[in-house]
């Protein structure tokens, strides 16, 4: 077993660790899908999952929201905190209010473009309408999509293209204001313009909130990411900052799946 | 905020309670139904319920032996002349389909089975009935063969489609030709679907009463023949439980009992049938 | 011969056996449109004469006198819609709950168990929901419900006039618990089929399950909800055993839902076999045909709504 840990001097200045996990374990039903996987997440930075599908990337991150609890039979074992606060005891409402997610495919509302950004703030608190709109406006601006919905905010999100759909999902989860925004490949199923301007977009978040993006891009890891964790087989191999990993990586299997994408 | 998350909170927990209690209660439906029937049934029903005829108006004592061959006759009709044509109709729908034809029998089969079964009744009265002027069993049991047609028809459709694509193609690949691949390996594959079908299908039209009310009407003494009217369970389970006669209501639950645990029998079974499919594909 | 020869001939015949079993089973099929054809060219024609004597204004006529050969329709349109309605009113929200307890909330396999004994109450045949109802439902409503009824509301015209047991109210109920099971099995379905991600986008912004239910999964199920109670509401319009039994059969209309009406499905049973003249079963016939009527458009309805809920359903995922 070995702990991964961020080397100290990493990172633009360092911050004190937003998401400190140890120990953690995984399982759906008898299979288990994470194994004794710890790594902390820096505050205020873009970081990136990496690795072959299937090896567990989008279960550990489905696990800082305790979103996995969707499926049955899942279990996690083993510390997870936010701000020193244990995640895995944590009211799951409450945490997903200040950790956010944004998924792989788009998955707007069939409702208004409007009523899709202003859902969370309407069930989580009691605005007036100058202030719902206030916001909905703050959160289509931060996904940089104001300028291309602002004239019909009450046509339904469908109408939207696939890229502009998923900014909605980004607006939508931006909106509650939360301190952690994951993404599950969020671009896996955009054109190379529309990931660039969502590729845009997470670096100016970052200065806001704390990023987590798992993909299987690693061109995109390189590019957004100030550090980049490396998964295989259900294990965290290896955690580093970015340029680290995909120049002089400590381990031979990173190297291996480094190279050969690459290559 | 904190007081509207605990609102929040609690609107979660009522609600849920709430719908939990739905399920609950509508489920517990159908044990209030059996226990009533098997509470009032359980005390009525004797040997000569199955044994005897009825006794006239009046008179206490009697059965409903003639009703029981009679159901049991009508069902046999049923099964005989709507399952058939259902099977090889559905047969057509799910391997040799046109382009447009197939939806609209479809469609037409969907709303066939939307057709109030009093309906059903009047149309086998005017087709059946009134050229010969007498209500007769095999009018009753066309009747309800019409009732089992479109059951069956989408239940066999639904089955076939189920068989995987890779079987057909093994077979196809060794020189079979289309109807020899449905008929020796779908049609077996799919076997134990379609028999659930038709097990249900029969089970639902056993239970109906308002097609046979001008069809095979109903009769006191035993049915001399095909062309005769016929007493079955459903019909004297609504004759006698709208009479004023103490005995009858009694005599209306034993038939009740008998008639609903022939139905959970006949739905049971069909899950036994299925189930054992599962069982032998692992 | 030789023996590629013989082959080709019995590539033939084999080939021809696949056109012969389709055929076969084309004329199988088209048995079923047959059928549905001869259905209601029977209706028509043997309608024809009430409808020519009555016209139109046999819907909207309240006299039903068989001996003066006066056949009007209202009553029974009356009494199968209000009965229908107040069915849906009391099925509908009770449906729906159980549904959205069923698929949101139970775990799969109190899911499955419940969900087979809910699908067992629509396999109860309607005769002895009747028996159940005349028996077990008519006493109490008579001795307690409809009198806490009187008393609290009585000056609702809803609840005025004598009190028998039997009525509307009482087929009200027994449809609404005969209907249930197809609300609850179609609903279940319809939210089942709605995608994970619309839940898990819910859950993402920190809804409780309960929101997510609510605002995600039941408005995206919406269309598969709606067909389910056009359906529910096509068996509750045609349902005759159990009505009759327990409507109180008389063809009047009051405004109270206490007092005994008639419907459609009703009156044809009752009276069918008794029809002496050509004009009665013809009347009846013709109020057969407007049932039919109103079963198939409320059905066409509901399957469209159904249909159209798959296709999005099979985009979505």
């Amino acid at each position: 077993m070995q702990v991964v840990t961020l080397p100290a001097g990493a990172g633009r200045t360092q911050t004190a660790p937003k998401l400190e996990v140890s120990g953690l374990d995984f399982f759906y039903g008898a299979q288990q899908a994470l194994f004794d996987v710890s790594l902390a997440i820096p505050d205020k930075r873009v970081t990136a999952l990496i690795g072959p599908s299937g090896c567990g990337k989008s279960t550990f991150l489905r696990t800082l929201n305790r979103m996995y609890e969707t499926v049955r039979h899942a279990r996690a074992s083993g510390s997870v905190l936010l701000d020193g606060e244990d995640v895995l005891a944590m009211d799951p409402v409450r945490l997903r209010r200040r950790v956010g997610m944004v998924f792989q495919k788009s998955n707007p509302f069939p409702k208004s473009i409007f009523d899709n950004v202003a859902y969370g703030l309407r069930i989580n608190e009691s605005l007036s309408r100058s202030q719902l709109s206030e916001e909905v406006e703050r959160s289509l601006r931060r996904a940089a999509l104001w300028d291309e919905v602002k004239d019909k905010l009450r046509e339904p999100a469908y109408a939207l293209s696939g890229g502009q759909q998923q900014r909605l999902c980004i607006a939508r989860a931006l909106a509650v204001d939360p301190e952690v925004l994951l993404l599950d490949e969020p671009c896996s199923a955009l054109d190379p313009i529309a990931t660039a301007k969502i590729e845009d977009l997470l670096f100016s978040l970052s200065k806001s909130c704390t990023i987590i993006i798992v993909t299987h891009n690693m061109q995109q890891a390189a590019r957004v990411a100030e550090h980049t964790g490396f998964f295989l087989l259900g294990r965290l191999i290896e955690f580093d900052r970015t340029q680290v990993i995909f120049t002089r990586p400590a381990r031979k299997e990173t190297e291996d799946y480094i190279t050969g994408r690459f290559g | 905020m904190s007081y509207r998350y605990a609102a929040r909170k609690a609107v979660n927990g009522l609600m849920f309670t709430l719908a939990g209690f739905c399920a609950v209660a509508t489920a517990s439906i159908v044990l209030f139904i059996l226990g009533f029937l098997v509470w009032n049934g359980a005390r009525a029903i004797n040997w000569e319920f199955f044994t005897q005829l009825p006794k006239p108006v009046g008179e206490a004592g009697g059965g409903m032996a003639n009703a029981i061959v009679g159901s049991a006759q009508l069902l046999l009709l049923a099964t005989l002349f709507g399952v058939p044509v259902g099977f090889v109709a559905g047969v057509y729908l799910a391997e040799f389909g046109g382009r447009w034809f197939p939806a609209v029998i479809r469609y037409i089969t969907d709303l066939l089975n939307g057709v109030p079964s009093i309906v059903i009744g009047i149309f086998a009265y005017a087709v059946l009935v009134l050229p010969v002027k007498r209500f007769s069993l095999a009018a009753g049991g066309l009747a309800l063969g019409l009732i089992v047609i479109p059951i069956t028809v989408r239940t066999t459709e639904q089955f076939l489609r189920a068989v995987p694509v890779s079987l057909r193609e093994a077979a196809l690949a060794l020189g079979a030709s289309k109807w020899r691949v449905v008929a020796t390996v779908v049609i077996p594959a799919a076997g134990r679907g379609v028999l659930t079908g038709t097990i249900l299908g029969v089970a639902r039209v056993a239970g109906e009463t308002a097609p046979l009310l001008f069809t095979s009407f109903s009769n006191r003494f035993w049915s001399t023949g095909w062309d005769q009217p016929t007493a079955s369970l459903p019909v004297m389970i609504f004759t006698y439980a709208v009479s004023p006669y103490e005995d009858w209501h009694r005599q209306a639950w034993a038939a009740g009992l008998v008639l609903l645990l022939l139905m959970l029998a006949a739905n049971v079974l069909a899950r036994l049938v299925l189930a054992g499919r599962g069982a032998c594909r692992s | 011969m030789t023996v590629s020869g013989i082959t080709r001939a019995a590539l033939i015949r084999l080939r021809n056996g696949d056109r012969i079993a389709h055929l076969v089973t084309l004329a199988f099929a088209s048995c079923v449109l047959l059928i549905a054809v001869l259905l209601v060219a029977e209706l028509y024609a043997s309608s024809a004469p009430s409808r020519r004597q009555f016209g139109l204004g046999f819907l909207f006529s309240r006299d039903w006198d068989p001996v003066a050969e006066q056949f009007g329709a209202l009553p029974f349109i009356y009494g199968t819609a209000v009965t229908s309605l107040l069915a849906l009113l009391l099925a509908v929200p009770f449906g729906v709950g159980a549904a959205i307890f069923l698929s949101e909330l139970a775990p799969p396999r109190v899911s499955g168990a419940l969900t087979f004994v809910v699908e067992l109450l629509a396999a109860v045949p309607s005769v002895i929901y009747g028996l159940l109802a005349i028996f077990v439902l008519v006493p109490p409503l008579r001795e307690h419900v409809q009198p806490f009824l009187q008393e609290r509301f009585g000056f609702l015209p809803l609840f005025q006039g004598p009190n028998y047991g039997v009525g509307l109210l009482a087929a009200g109920v027994v449809l609404a618990i005969m209907i249930l099971p197809f609300i609850v099995s179609i609903s279940r379905e319809a939210l089942m089929a709605v995608p994970r991600e619309q839940r898990e986008a819910a859950l993402a912004v920190g809804a409780t399950r309960w929101e997510a239910a609510w605002h995600a999964v039941v408005p995206y199920a919406r269309l598969g909800i709606t067909g389910s109670v056009f359906l529910a509401l096509a068996r509750a319009l045609g349902e005759t055993m159990a009505v009759t039994m327990v409507i109180g059969n008389s063809p009047t209309i009051h405004a109270s839902l206490l007092s005994p009406g008639y419907s459609i499905a009703a009156v044809i049973a009752n009276e069918f076999t008794e029809a002496m003249s050509e004009m009665h079963i013809s009347a009846l016939i013709q109020l057969g045909l407007v049932l039919f009527a109103l079963t198939i458009l409320i059905n066409a309805l509901a399957r469209l709504l159904l249909l159209a809920t798959a296709r999005k359903g099979a985009v979505g995922a």
